[in-house]
């Protein structure tokens, strides 16, 4: 896929830098017609999904500090690599940068190990043991309502392992469709699908869990 | 359709991702089993709040500021944490060298008027929908809804409950769009949300309904009648939005 050759693109290490910027650098005076639609071309992607790209940073590194640091490296990366962008789709592109970026700043940093290895490899992807949650939980339409829903909410998708944590934030609050998922997450789409079974059924259990405690 | 093969789609019809006849397939197996139904229905529940009460982190003021003068070079400041790729950071003090008018520049390629337009119209749009703030005013009353917005606003918005044409009204709240308070008045069309924002437009010949944008699976179209510029947003289809429109702009 396009997109996701493109993405990967970003994150080869050592990659030179786009041609227009060479050019550029070596010219130093007014803006060509080529850079003023580069800058604009920029502007467009960068205006429009600063948010979904704040976000998604902030969902992933839970912490606005390091949200903000994230977004303001990917943006520099997006802007280097404006050459790579194809015209797809500019949030998803920006969003691939946002993660591709997360995941260098979490091993220069080394906040913590990735843990969804084993969670995927230990449950079956359809949920496993986690099958009937459902119909024992009672509605959760009620619970919801009776107790703090937003504070149940939010506590539940901060304690999701990341890998699942991250698709449910693209697929519920950016309503991105699972094409674009799995472009931005770098996973099939079948992947795209069990992940997001796999974290609602989580999330079930940890509403669960925080209803039986209350 | 057998339970195993509805559960397994079970997601992908939850999020629209199935064909038509896979739907229908659902659909009918959903409708005989209430094991099934059961979890579509706890499923549906959980989407529901969390689009409804997950936090959606907007980008704290001054962060788009901050990234273009870095990008322009002229106030960059250190990262607080270092990058392990030396070529990025070249590539950076390259961009910066050559790009110090940058800023400049975007000041001569913004959008035009219309386009800045509908982008707040779908960022309002976006925000109202998912921060689950719809109304300031919830009324399906046009007599409630209609002068509460004449009190907060220097004009009067029509909101007529369109329920007859399967558009109820759910009420108005006041929104900040192209640098003034509007009018936004919201009504459902089945689960789909429709905002209709209202302002002032000052000499502005009467125009019908006409779509403008088709962007990120939203819909807007634009009139101006009576003085009074109208956009209409959702994520119905065109067709749809357009007997919208035209059953609005008929009704005031």
């Amino acid at each position: 896929m396009a997109l996701v050759r493109a993405v990967d693109g970003v994150c080869v290490p050592g990659a030179k830098p786009g041609r227009q910027e060479h050019r550029s650098a070596g010219q130093g005076e007014a803006l060509s017609t080529d850079e003023r639609s580069r800058a604009k071309r920029f502007e467009e992607i960068f205006a429009t999904h600063l948010d979904a790209a704040y976000n998604y940073a902030h969902w992933l590194t839970r912490d606005s500090r390091n949200a903000e640091d994230v977004v303001q490296e990917a943006c520099l990366r997006a802007f280097k690599f404006l050459d790579s962008f194809h015209g797809e789709s500019g949030r998803a592109w920006l969003l691939a940068i946002v993660r591709n970026t997360y995941y260098t700043w979490l091993k220069t940093n080394r906040v913590e190990a990735l843990s969804v290895s084993f969670d995927e490899e230990t449950m079956a992807a359809d949920g496993g043991e986690l099958a009937d949650l459902e119909s024992s939980f009672g509605s959760i339409e009620q619970a919801l309502q009776q107790g703090d829903a937003k504070r149940l909410i939010n506590d539940a998708l901060a304690r999701l392992p990341e890998e699942f944590r991250e698709v449910i934030v693209l697929r519920e609050l950016e309503d991105l469709p699972y094409k674009e998922i799995a472009a931005i997450a770098k996973i099939p789409l079948g992947t795209v699908m069990s992940r997001l079974s796999r974290a609602r059924k989580l999330l079930l259990q940890y509403l669960q869990q925080a209803q039986q405690e209350s | 359709m057998d339970c195993t093969e509805s559960r397994s789609r079970l997601h992908a019809y939850l999020d629209q991702e199935l064909d038509l006849p896979s739907v229908v397939a659902i659909d009918q197996h959903l409708a005989s089993c209430a094991a099934c139904k059961t979890i579509f229905t706890q499923q549906s529940a959980l989407q529901v709040g969390i689009r409804k009460h997950a936090v959606y982190h907007e980008a704290p003021a001054g962060l788009a500021e901050r990234i273009r003068a870095q990008i322009g070079g002229t106030r960059a400041r250190a990262p607080r944490w270092t990058w392990r790729w030396q070529p990025l950071q070249l590539g950076a003090a390259l961009a910066a060298t050559a790009l110090v008018s940058w800023t400049a520049a975007i000041e001569y390629s913004r959008p035009r008027g219309d386009e800045l337009i509908i982008d707040q119209v779908m960022s309002s749009h976006a925000r109202s929908v998912m921060t689950s703030h719809l109304a300031d005013v919830a009324s399906s009353d046009q007599h409630t809804v209609k002068p509460w917005l004449s009190s907060k606003l220097d004009f009067s918005p029509p909101a007529t409950d369109l329920t007859g044409a399967g558009f109820p009204l759910v009420g108005g709240r006041v929104d900040y769009v192209d640098h003034r308070p509007v009018a936004a008045l919201v009504y459902r069309h089945r689960e789909h949300v429709i905002n209709v924002f209202v302002w002032p437009q000052r000499n502005a010949s009467r125009t019908l309904p006409t779509p403008s944008a088709s962007q990120r699976g939203y819909n807007v179209v634009h009139w101006t009648d009576n003085g009074l510029g109208f956009w209409a947003i959702s994520d119905l289809n065109a067709a749809e939005m357009k007997t919208f429109a035209e059953t609005y702009a008929g009704a005031s």
